[in-house]
């Protein structure tokens, strides 16, 4: 499996709904919310953080899960979120150019 | 099968959340539209820290959508300071301007801001109408342009055209306009009375016989059948039910920081210049109350034959007297719909007919045939 960074779309709206995140996608305004794993993978979405560290550091000791396992799941949903146009995923880092929101409260 | 918009909310709900918001960062306007209900003055507008600081405190308290509207938004010269800070926030955010100043490096901002949605009073295609409405002339060409200019930079755009009795011949010619254009249509037959309380414009509003047409216009409506279908029985559980989000997930704040349960419903619940935004909305007297209204706690409307599926505007009804009572233009609207007339229609009949009953009049003058034989 190759490294894979993630990042969050900056043209989408989100807000934290009892430590959900609720996102609202920029391109139709779809709304989408994520469970709680979801959300903290959201939050770490940095576009410099490999996805496979923010699994070994946010996720694992958060969850009683198998680090493979969670890496296994966490892509999936980082590609499944990519699929929706609210997250960025690449081989690269990801820079941030321009305009760059916050990881929503 | 709920979908995510209706769990959302229902999350919001229970946890008393406001999800959205419309903020009037202004009254100032440069057009002079001939039913807005705004006082143009400036009374002492939030500055810029305190609106950047009531942001930040609405999106502790969790809302989502953030819509800036006024008066004219982009009188502001702080406005794109506002809206970036909102969506550094991850804020929706959406406008309502009449794009009088927006041009290509104003479009290709909000591009670039991601704001979600902004919503254009387009009054007619004819602009011996529009600008007659507006009162600034060349007014339509100018917000068409900007329309084009905003619609360029792949924004979502929305024409909004209120019905009164000067344009109601034009909507579905502003409809296909937006369709040329590739933006969407909204229709609106509202027309707000004006914040002191002054009722006059409400005579600029689409006649009963127009509101009956627009509403069998399945270019507007969708579904005849369904739209005007005769209502059915209010069950125990539309009983129960909320009058609408005012309060309960949406509200407003003004230019000058006072909060209510909506842009139509002006009851003041508290101040941000004086409260955080998080203690009005959870502990606000006047917001509890409005909260705790449902559908049969209103006296006339629980009983009425539309209530499952009228629109009864709250605010309308708080500003003919009493948040509890019927809103008339929405009974109109249900009327206009259906063709029965709704339970404040027929008790204002009643008051009608009984009245003539019991008119008193000089002891010199005649009695009238129809007053003798009703007392006979």
């Amino acid at each position: 499996m190759s490294r894979l960074y993630v990042s969050r779309n900056p043209r989408v709206a989100a807000r934290i709904l009892d430590g959900e995140m609720m996102i609202m996608s920029g391109r139709d305004s779809s709304l989408f919310t994520l469970n709680r794993t979801a959300t903290i993978l959201w939050q770490s979405a940095d576009g410099v953080t490999p996805l496979e560290r923010i699994v070994e550091q946010r996720i694992c000791p958060e969850f009683d899960v198998e680090p493979a396992q969670a890496l296994q799941d966490a892509e999936t949903l980082a590609r499944e979120l990519a699929s929706h146009e609210i997250m960025q995923i690449s081989e690269e880092p990801i820079p941030q150019s321009g305009f760059s929101p916050g990881a929503g409260r | 099968m709920i979908g995510v918009l209706e769990e959302v909310t229902a999350k919001a709900l229970r946890l008393n959340v406001p999800l959205a918001v419309q903020l009037d960062i202004t009254y100032r306007c440069n057009e002079r539209c001939v039913h807005c209900y705004l006082d143009h003055h400036d009374h002492g507008e939030m500055t810029t820290p305190e609106i950047l600081r009531l942001i930040d405190e609405m999106a502790d308290a969790g809302v989502l959508t953030l819509t800036l509207s006024g008066g004219e938004i982009f009188l502001r010269k702080d406005l794109f300071e506002i809206v970036e800070h909102a969506r550094r926030l991850t804020f929706c955010v959406k406008l309502k301007t009449n794009a009088l100043l927006i041009g290509a490096r104003e479009a290709a901002r909000l591009r670039d801001l991601a704001v979600q949605e902004i919503q254009v009073s387009i009054y007619s295609h004819r602009p011996e109408v529009h600008d007659s409405i507006t009162l600034v002339p060349g007014s339509l060409k100018r917000s068409l342009s900007a329309i084009r200019f905003l619609k360029a930079q792949d924004l979502k755009v929305v024409m909004a055209n209120v019905l009164m009795r000067q344009n109601m011949s034009d909507y579905a010619a502003v409809k296909d306009l937006a369709e040329e254009i590739g933006v969407e249509f909204t229709l609106d037959p509202t027309i707000t009375p004006m914040m002191d309380g002054n009722r006059s414009i409400l005579s600029l509003g689409a006649d009963a016989d127009t509101l009956r047409d627009v509403f069998r216009d399945s270019v507007v409506v969708g579904d005849v059948d369904e739209f005007c279908a005769i209502p059915s029985d209010t069950g125990e559980a539309n009983l129960d039910s909320r009058p609408c989000s005012a309060g309960h997930t949406t509200c407003y704040v003004s230019p000058y920081g006072d909060v209510f349960p909506c842009v139509q419903f002006p009851l003041p619940t508290g101040n941000v210049r004086r409260e955080r935004f998080v203690d009005i909305w959870r502990h606000s007297s006047q917001m509890n109350e409005v909260r705790s209204i449902r559908l049969k706690d209103l006296p006339t409307c629980s009983s009425c034959s539309h209530a499952g599926a009228c629109t009864r505007c709250p605010g309308l009804a708080y500003m003919e007297g009493n948040m509890r009572g019927p809103s008339s233009q929405d009974c109109q609207k249900s009327f206009a719909r259906t063709g029965i007339p709704s339970a404040n229609m027929l008790a204002k009949q009643q008051r009608a007919a009984s009245i003539n009953l019991v008119q008193i009049r000089p002891l010199s003058a005649p009695v009238s045939s129809s007053v003798a034989g009703a007392m006979a």
